[in-house]
């Protein structure tokens, strides 16, 4: 294609231009996924401290001392907006999506190399602007990821809600800047910089995935951006958009007229849509990799494709299904209700053609499979009790207890983060040439897998039982009191799986540079990265421009000499 | 390691199913009409739920297992998916979950879409950081008018709601800060907030609202037994949003007519 050869740019010499200030997708890839790295041990460690502190209060912690109920909500705000942005955005998308989708589909980088090194390194100050909150005076926000005004729009509604705050939401309107930049840039490049007889339904479901995720992105980033604008007028220009007369602590507030559900529709406009931009890039990954090490055809490549389309289509009309108990009216939340059962059905054959792909197939148990098929597991969980907060009248019961809490970490929290974990065994021969260690991924992955369950689904019963969100203690309601041995049990899980964490990190860091050498296709896959060197080259396929003659999945052909044909193979042809 | 996986899915795939059927942890006594009705749904929901959670889990694991590579196996198939077998399970969901939710609609519009029946008891519930009131009408059966700047929290009662001493529709005003209503009566609840957003949940009365400002909410609940309920602020209003509880004592018409005499007096 004609377009690739005007964004050709020769390989940088210095250490800024190469690794710093570095134009190449490879880097820019790498970086976001160093940089979502520290991000989720940032958030992992302010959740260690939440769960002990709400099952030992009295105890003094590392680094913040004795933690009081507002200290709580600031960890608890910081833990889901840093996750959510910083680790569940950026790394699959930015990370992953930013070092394969240009080689998957055959291009020698992105499409606007400038554009992607602006956009990591906006999201980079915006992960600085975000830390800052926690040393300003008055601590972080303590309004919840969510930022439910009049609470966040008011300086005088508690700690944490001056200047705080106001890092908090500029943090949020500089990563959503990034975000769009960063969705232009994937959305072009699939669209223009495909290598030849690469068409779309000839692109790896990973690449759809981020395809669709970029898009998400593109429509939903905006609103949140323009909603985060308006509450930062409303905490410091006298604006009233999203706060009515209201009255603090005996003093009334000079604001008149304004609507804090207003914030709800648009922060659902964007917060639904960014559930998918979180789990599709997983799905993507949990795609690719069953159908490489089941050594099998993906089970019904079209129906993946169009089941992601319509999640992301209905995706955008379900937002008002957290919002059935805020006062909305009660009409539209029957049908916010129907619309969100609907998206459950692409979600449905998604899982049916995952299991698909498992059926007589080979399975290799490497790594990456075992986090693939742990993704599966998380999927279902978590999907299933969707249905039950879908209904408006169950909804009743369980909306913000720790039913939900349980639901969302299962399936756009951990099995994401399951996501990023097989991506990172599967794509780690690549980007760094060597070998993870095999046998401590096993071991992680079942402790993960183990203790993951037993954190969150207890929850489910917890929230059963009527036991709400976002509390710092349990003591001052006699019927939620009950419940602390459950929550220490939780905490007891979390301690043994956080700590897990850590063969991971051994893992990785070890094996990078000491695990063994790859080779260019060590897990004899049919992508175009694979093709490659590993590393690849800094144009990827070493001044080649591959053609590509088959679809993404061709494994076990019959009549040809190994088990798969590689995209690019020319001599053997297959139906796909 | 496909018989490890195999375990491992299969052994937190039944301990999970153990806990739901045990009923360890379950939904709270409902002390409300809606209770009824609310609790079939989700039994059903859960039922359903179960059965595909089971299926898939177990399913999983099972294939994982069977189709693990060995020297022995068959080579993989070579199939790109089955359209058929794709129509009939995408067919089959659709009508499990839409045909789900139809069935819990119609409970949702009784709870939301209808009035409260005339001659119900009218409360107003108001929450501010953090603590709840709750005001009856008097006699008269009308509210008097509040102003926010006569809002005291400091000061408790009347004072907080900043209940306007000219109004005379306020003078038989009641406000307390535990809940008193009658068992096997309609209660005209209308919810406010005066700072941020808290929500007022009940949960063996299957009741929670948001209160927000600027807004009033007319819900209604029928309490059917007599008791004493827990009520749980269910939205982050806070510092102090774990300990923003409250009480409602569900307690006979004879009861409840003596509760409000004896405060009627005692303002008097």
């Amino acid at each position: 294609m004609v377009a690739q050869d005007a964004h050709a740019h020769s390989a940088p010499q210095g250490f800024i231009r190469k690794y710093i200030f570095s134009l190449d997708h490879k880097v820019i890839g790498l970086q976001y996924f160093f940089l979502a790295l520290t991000a989720v041990f940032v958030g992992m460690f302010l959740s260690l401290l939440m769960r002990i502190h709400m099952i030992w209060p009295g105890v003094s912690l590392p680094l913040v001392g004795e933690i009081k109920p507002e200290t709580y909500l600031s960890l608890l705000t910081m833990h889901g907006t840093i996750m959510v942005f910083f680790v569940l955005t950026t790394a699959p998308q930015g990370g992953f999506g930013n070092y394969v989708l240009p080689i998957q589909i055959g291009a020698p980088d992105m499409a606007f190399p400038v554009l992607n090194m602006l956009s990591f390194w906006t999201t980079f100050v915006g992960f600085v602007v975000i830390i800052a909150a926690f040393f300003v005076s008055g601590g972080a926000p303590l309004h919840g990821w969510t930022g439910y005004p009049p609470l966040s729009a008011l300086q005088s509604a508690g700690p944490g809600e001056g200047l705080g705050a106001d890092l908090w939401i500029t943090s949020i309107a500089i990563f959503c800047v990034a975000s769009l930049m960063g969705a232009l840039n994937f959305i072009t490049t699939t669209l223009d910089l495909r290598a030849k007889g690469m068409t779309m339904m000839r692109m790896p479901l990973t690449v759809w995935s981020w395809f669709i995720t970029a898009i998400l992105g593109l429509l939903a980033f905006g609103v949140l951006l323009s909603a985060g604008i308006l509450l930062l007028m409303d905490r410091n220009l006298g604006t009233s958009f999203y706060v009515p007369l209201v009255v603090v602590n005996g003093q009334v507030l000079g604001h008149k007229g304004g609507s804090p559900l207003l914030w709800q529709h648009l922060f659902w406009f964007f917060g639904h849509p960014e559930v998918y931009i979180a789990i599709l890039p997983g799905m993507g990954v949990a795609s690719q990799v069953l159908s490489t090490l089941a050594r099998k055809p993906i089970f019904g490549y079209k129906a993946m494709v169009y089941a992601m389309l319509g999640i992301g289509f209905l995706g955008f009309m379900v937002w008002g299904h957290h919002m059935f108990m805020s006062g909305m009216s009660p009409y539209s939340a029957f049908a916010f209700s129907i619309l969100t059962m609907c998206i459950g059905v692409p979600s449905a054959i998604k899982t049916f053609n995952w299991l698909g792909t498992l059926y007589k197939g080979r399975i290799r148990f490497h790594t990456p499979m075992l986090y693939a098929i742990g993704f599966v597991s998380l999927f279902v969980s978590g999907g299933l009790s969707g249905p039950f907060l879908a209904q408006p009248v169950l909804d009743i019961q369980l909306h913000d207890t720790y039913f939900v809490v349980g639901h969302f970490h299962l399936i756009m929290g951990v099995a994401a983060i399951f996501g990023i974990f097989a991506a990172t065994y599967y794509w780690f021969p690549k980007m760094f040439g060597r070998m993870m260690n095999e046998t401590l991924g096993r071991i992680h992955f079942f402790i993960t897998l183990a203790g993951t369950y037993a954190i969150f689904m207890p929850m489910h019963y917890l929230g059963m039982a009527g036991q709400t969100r976002r509390y710092s203690q349990f003591t001052e309601v006699a019927y939620q009191a009950k419940l602390i041995p459950l929550q220490t049990f939780i905490t007891v899980a979390a301690i043994i799986t956080i700590s897990a964490q850590i063969i991971f990190v051994i893992n990785l860091f070890w094996s990078m540079f000491k695990g063994p050498k790859a080779s260019d296709n060590p897990w004899e896959a049919t992508t175009l990265e694979w093709t490659t060197t590993t590393p690849p080259p800094h144009d990827n396929f070493g001044g080649v421009t591959p053609v590509v003659y088959h679809g993404p999945y061709e494994y076990g052909v019959p009549g040809a000499p190994r088990d798969f044909v590689m995209q690019n193979d020319p001599a053997t042809v297959s139906a796909h | 390691m496909g018989l490890a996986l195999l375990v491992v899915i299969w052994l937190i795939t039944l301990v999970s199913t153990y806990f739901f059927i045990a009923k360890t942890w379950w939904l709270p006594v409902g002390a409300a009409a809606s209770a009824g009705f609310i609790d079939r749904q989700f039994d059903l929901t859960y039922l359903l739920m179960g059965i595909v959670f089971l299926a898939a889990q177990l399913g999983l694991g099972y294939l994982a297992w069977k189709y693990r590579e060995r020297a022995s196996a068959p080579p993989a198939d070579y199939s790109h998916g089955n359209t058929k077998l794709e129509l009939v399970w995408t067919v089959l969901t659709a009508a499990l979950f839409i045909g789900l939710n139809l069935m819990g609609s119609t409970v949702w519009a009784h709870e939301r879409f209808d009035p409260a029946e005339g001659g119900a008891v009218q409360v107003e519930v108001t929450g501010m950081q953090f603590a709840w009131y709750f005001r009856y009408p008097g006699a008269d059966g009308k509210y008097g008018a509040t102003s926010p700047k006569l809002m005291d929290p400091s000061a408790g009662g009347e004072a907080a709601l900043g209940l306007s001493g000219s109004d005379p529709a306020a003078k038989d005003d009641i406000v307390t800060g535990t809940m008193y209503v009658p068992v096997n009566r309609e209660i005209d609840l209308s919810l406010r907030a005066v700072d941020v957003i808290h929500s007022f949940f009940v949960p063996n009365l299957r009741f929670k609202q948001d209160a927000v400002p600027g807004l009033n909410i007319h819900l209604h609940l029928r309490p059917t037994a007599i008791g004493d309920y827990e009520i749980a602020c269910a939205e982050l209003c806070g510092l102090g949003h774990y300990k923003m509880h409250g009480m409602v004592h569900v307690v006979s018409q004879e009861d409840f007519d003596k509760w409000l005499a004896a405060r009627e007096a005692e303002k008097q």
